[in-house]
């Protein structure tokens, strides 16, 4: 059925319009005059605030979604104030940030990279968002912070404990308060020496991705440093809801000492299988038996109820903290939600003022006098006493909570007690230590 | 003209203006107004429509012309995506290279999966193709972390050899990608008043490309070949009878398919230079079965508007929140308001899905054709009143061409 019959006439008509065509965009590439991207020029800035609200971290990201509401509130002059009456900074007037009313945007991670760009990029382009912040996963702050250098904008990171976030995939344009997986490790070991020895076998159960690569890193690093031995790391799929088939050969490996480098619905799965294992009630090796979970959160620790009495773990904040910053968040996060905030509402929120702190020192939105506003920015009164934002790798450094599920829980918040805060000085590396390594932040990025 | 019939002729031209008019059709509201949240006129919005227009073109070559209904075609789209960031990584930011061996690389794969899953055909070749996706996908996603970066997935760094190009850009960040010089996230903006449009130097080569990958499946669909595959869809056994071996039509076919998907792939790092496993999951290829058929599986434009619709509902439906709908209803009183907010709220913001649901049963049901029959009846509709009963034979006689 194909005709073709090429005439003189057809060939200009066709030329023409395919020139038409092929000249179309090059008419328009002329960029827009503004000095950065998304200059705020009206009575108002707008925040993109980018969450997983559905997928595996849904609840996280309900739960940030809540905090961000209501640091908007607190910055607009709304509400008690919440942390910045007690934040060591005084910038902030509560008159939003510069004298512009702050809005927001929302969109949906999915906890999938992809999708999180596509909804970090309609924020950018269509809502003009000036900042993004959020996510509950490492592999979409890592790929929404390449995207926010590219574009221009500057990226807080919210819920991330991998150490790749702020090392070799760190970006001038992004910074990261949570804490990571090395501080977890380096936080960890201390108390995990005191509590079961020095001669500790310990075997690994880790989720078949980055962060659990990471995290399974750091603590066989640290536990080793200690005089632990390392019997055996597995890996575990993403997907995999039984693990029962990874707990059995745990007890034949000789092992005294089993690590979850699990996280979220993963972790509730896996702890609850080696529980029902009977594996805490099981002498070996004359010691008795331990699991260890690197990364705890009250959610997860909801989620596998009484199984987690007596393990340790370590957070980046828990509610329970009795500092003036805590408190305050604690009060106004409770009068408006009717519940204690979790870690990952704490990090969004914090991180949210601190950049609105930034603009405000800075002067100006924009993004390279904003990054040199928080560059060793050194702050007191967000729940974390000191804390240091440090120029090289733009990671947080702050005291780092090792916790255990509570014997006697009094309420379906009260999971997980304090055992000890361990100090910053302990948990500090240098920029350029190996399980950082590579990388290396670039120039920041104004776009425009 | 260009070898393709007045009729053929007429829809790719129609294709080539809706395209190229694309950021004025979409942006029919004024910024500011409270409707600009529907507006789908920008940049990044409008790659992904032309892009998994492409990706469902080609995927409609496959199931629209043969019948094999692939499962797994997301698994092409990622291994373009993977071959056209390393072609960043290794070689320069020009997206020419990286396309083309996106899809190569893409066809080179779907010989190989073709090869093996077309010996079987219906459900079980759907299987075939859906295990090797998701197997691909298990492999980027943890074994294969080297070549695909794993869950994070694989990114552009500064260190990157790049050996015909610049490593870092003067400023000293990552190069962006662009075509000879020209970088596809450069952008203008013209302002008329209160609308404002936005004309993006990616876009316009991702849709000139797609108008490209549109008018080779109309000479594909029209010619002696697309014949051979639709005998294949209307009965293999009866061709196998009179001594013709299916086998080579239907392994073209797949291969050509597994490009186009290649294609897109390509173009989606060169717009977003990143890939991630979860393009390769079994729910991005199960999207594409979902965009041919909302849009009319064997047709020709269908594929793509079911690609825009679906792109439409996830990108812009899912980012109405409850506020935003408490801001529209807000002249109501306020029990009202609370009433007609919380009905709403399932069906927006992270229940899009639902929303889909019901309009991918509602368009099954009610016009099996697709949305292209739905153009059709209305066309018709008009048409009758114009031209009264006479026309009635002529366009029983239309509607039998598959379009």
């Amino acid at each position: 059925m194909s005709k073709s019959h090429l005439t003189r006439r057809g060939l200009l008509k066709t030329s023409a319009i395919a020139g038409a065509g092929v000249a179309m965009p090059t008419i328009f590439t002329a960029s827009s005059a503004s000095a950065f991207t998304n200059e705020p020029t009206g009575g108002t800035v707008t925040l993109g605030f980018n969450v997983p609200q559905t997928g595996p971290y849904a609840d996280e990201g309900a739960d940030e979604l809540r905090a961000y509401e209501l640091a908007v509130e607190h910055l607009n002059g709304g509400g008690d104030g919440g942390m910045m009456n007690t934040f060591s900074s005084d910038a902030l007037q509560g008159n939003g940030i510069l004298g512009k009313k702050v809005e927001y945007v929302t969109g949906d991670t999915q906890t999938k990279s992809d999708a999180a760009r596509a909804s970090a990029k309609s924020m950018i382009e269509k809502d003009g968002a000036i900042m993004i912040t959020g996510g509950s996963s490492s592999g979409v702050a890592v790929a929404v912070q390449a995207l926010c250098q590219e574009a221009g904008v500057i990226f807080m990171s919210g819920l991330t404990h991998s150490n790749d976030t702020t090392g070799k995939d760190k970006r001038a344009n992004g910074f990261r308060h949570f804490f990571n997986s090395y501080m977890s490790g380096a936080a960890l070991a201390p108390v995990l020496e005191a509590n079961y020895g020095s001669d500790r076998k310990a075997y690994h159960l880790t989720a078949d991705y980055n962060w659990g690569y990471t995290t399974e890193e750091a603590i066989v690093s640290s536990t080793e440093a200690m005089g632990w031995e390392t019997v055996n790391t597995v890996k575990t799929p993403l997907t995999q809801t039984d693990f029962s088939s990874y707990i059995a050969p745990v007890l034949q490996s000789g092992a005294d000492v089993l690590v979850l480098n699990h996280y979220g619905g993963n972790m509730v799965n896996s702890l609850t299988n080696a529980v029902q294992f009977g594996l805490r009630d099981k002498m070996v090796n004359g010691k008795q038996f331990e699991i260890v979970v690197p990364l705890y959160s009250r959610l997860m620790a909801r989620g596998a109820g009484e199984n987690v009495k007596g393990i340790f773990g370590s957070t980046n904040w828990h509610w329970s903290l009795q500092d003036e910053g805590s408190k305050a968040f604690v009060k106004s996060f409770g009068e408006k939600y009717g519940f204690p905030p979790s870690q990952a509402a704490h990090t969004c929120y914090v991180q949210t003022l601190l950049y609105a702190d930034a603009v405000e020192r800075a002067g100006s939105f924009q993004p390279c006098a904003v990054v040199e506003a928080l560059e060793d920015f050194e702050f007191d009164g967000l729940g974390n006493g000191p804390t240091l934002y440090r120029a090289e790798d733009h990671q947080c450094f702050k005291d780092v909570l090792v916790v255990k599920g509570k014997e006697n829980p009094q309420s379906e918040f009260d999971l997980l007690e304090i055992v000890e805060k361990t100090p910053v000085d302990q948990v500090t590396y240098a920029p350029d230590h190996p399980q950082f390594a590579g990388g290396s932040l670039g120039t920041c990025n104004n776009g425009g | 003209m260009l070898g393709l019939n007045s009729k053929d002729f007429r829809l790719l031209l129609l294709v080539a203006a809706l395209a190229l008019l694309a950021p004025f059709i979409l942006n029919p509201f004024p910024a500011d107004s409270a409707m600009a949240q529907f507006n789908a006129g920008y940049p990044d919005l409008m790659q992904r429509f032309v892009i998994f227009g492409v990706f469902a073109i080609g995927f409609n070559i496959l199931f629209g012309l043969t019948g094999y209904l692939s499962f797994g075609h997301a698994a092409f789209l990622g291994v373009g995506s993977y071959s056209a960031v390393w072609m960043f990584k290794l070689l320069s930011m020009n997206v020419i290279p990286a396309i083309l061996l996106a899809v190569i690389t893409a066809g080179l794969f779907a010989l190989l999966i073709g090869y093996i899953s077309l010996r079987r055909s219906g459900i079980y070749f759907a299987i075939l193709t859906l295990a090797f996706a998701q197997m691909s996908y298990a492999l980027a996603y943890s074994v294969l972390t080297p070549v695909t970066g794993g869950e994070t997935g694989l990114q552009l760094a500064l260190d990157d050899p790049r050996v015909l190009g610049a490593a870092q850009s003067a400023q000293g960040n990552i190069p962006v990608p662009g075509l000879f010089g020209l970088e596809m996230r450069d952008a203008a903006q013209l302002n008329l008043g209160d609308w404002v449009f936005t004309f993006s130097a990616g876009y316009y080569f991702s849709a000139v490309v797609m108008l490209i990958a549109f008018y080779l499946s109309i000479r594909i669909f029209r010619s002696p070949f697309g014949m051979m595959l639709r005998a294949v869809k209307s009965n293999q056994q009866r061709l196998n009878y009179t001594g013709l071996n299916a086998r080579p039509y239907t392994l073209a076919a797949f291969v050509i398919s597994g490009m186009y998907a290649g294609l897109a792939g390509g173009l989606m790092a060169a717009m977003d230079p990143l890939a991630g496993a979860e393009r390769m999951f079994w729910t991005a290829s199960g999207e594409v079965v979902l965009m041919a058929i909302l849009g009319g599986v064997g047709t020709l434009i269908g594929p793509v508007l079911g690609a825009g619709l679906i792109k439409y509902m996830e990108n812009i439906i899912s980012k109405i929140n409850a506020d935003i709908l408490h801001s529209w209803f807000a002249f109501l009183p306020d029990g009202l308001e609370d009433f007609i907010v919380s009905i709403m709220y399932p069906f927006i913001g992270k229940g899009w899905h639902l929303t889909l649901g019901i309009i991918f049963m509602a368009v099954v049901i009610f016009l099996p054709g697709g949305l292209v029959e739905g153009g059709q009846r209305i066309a018709r509709l008009f048409r009758r009143r114009k031209s009264g009963e006479a026309a009635k034979d002529d366009d029983a006689k239309q509607s039998t061409v598959a379009e």
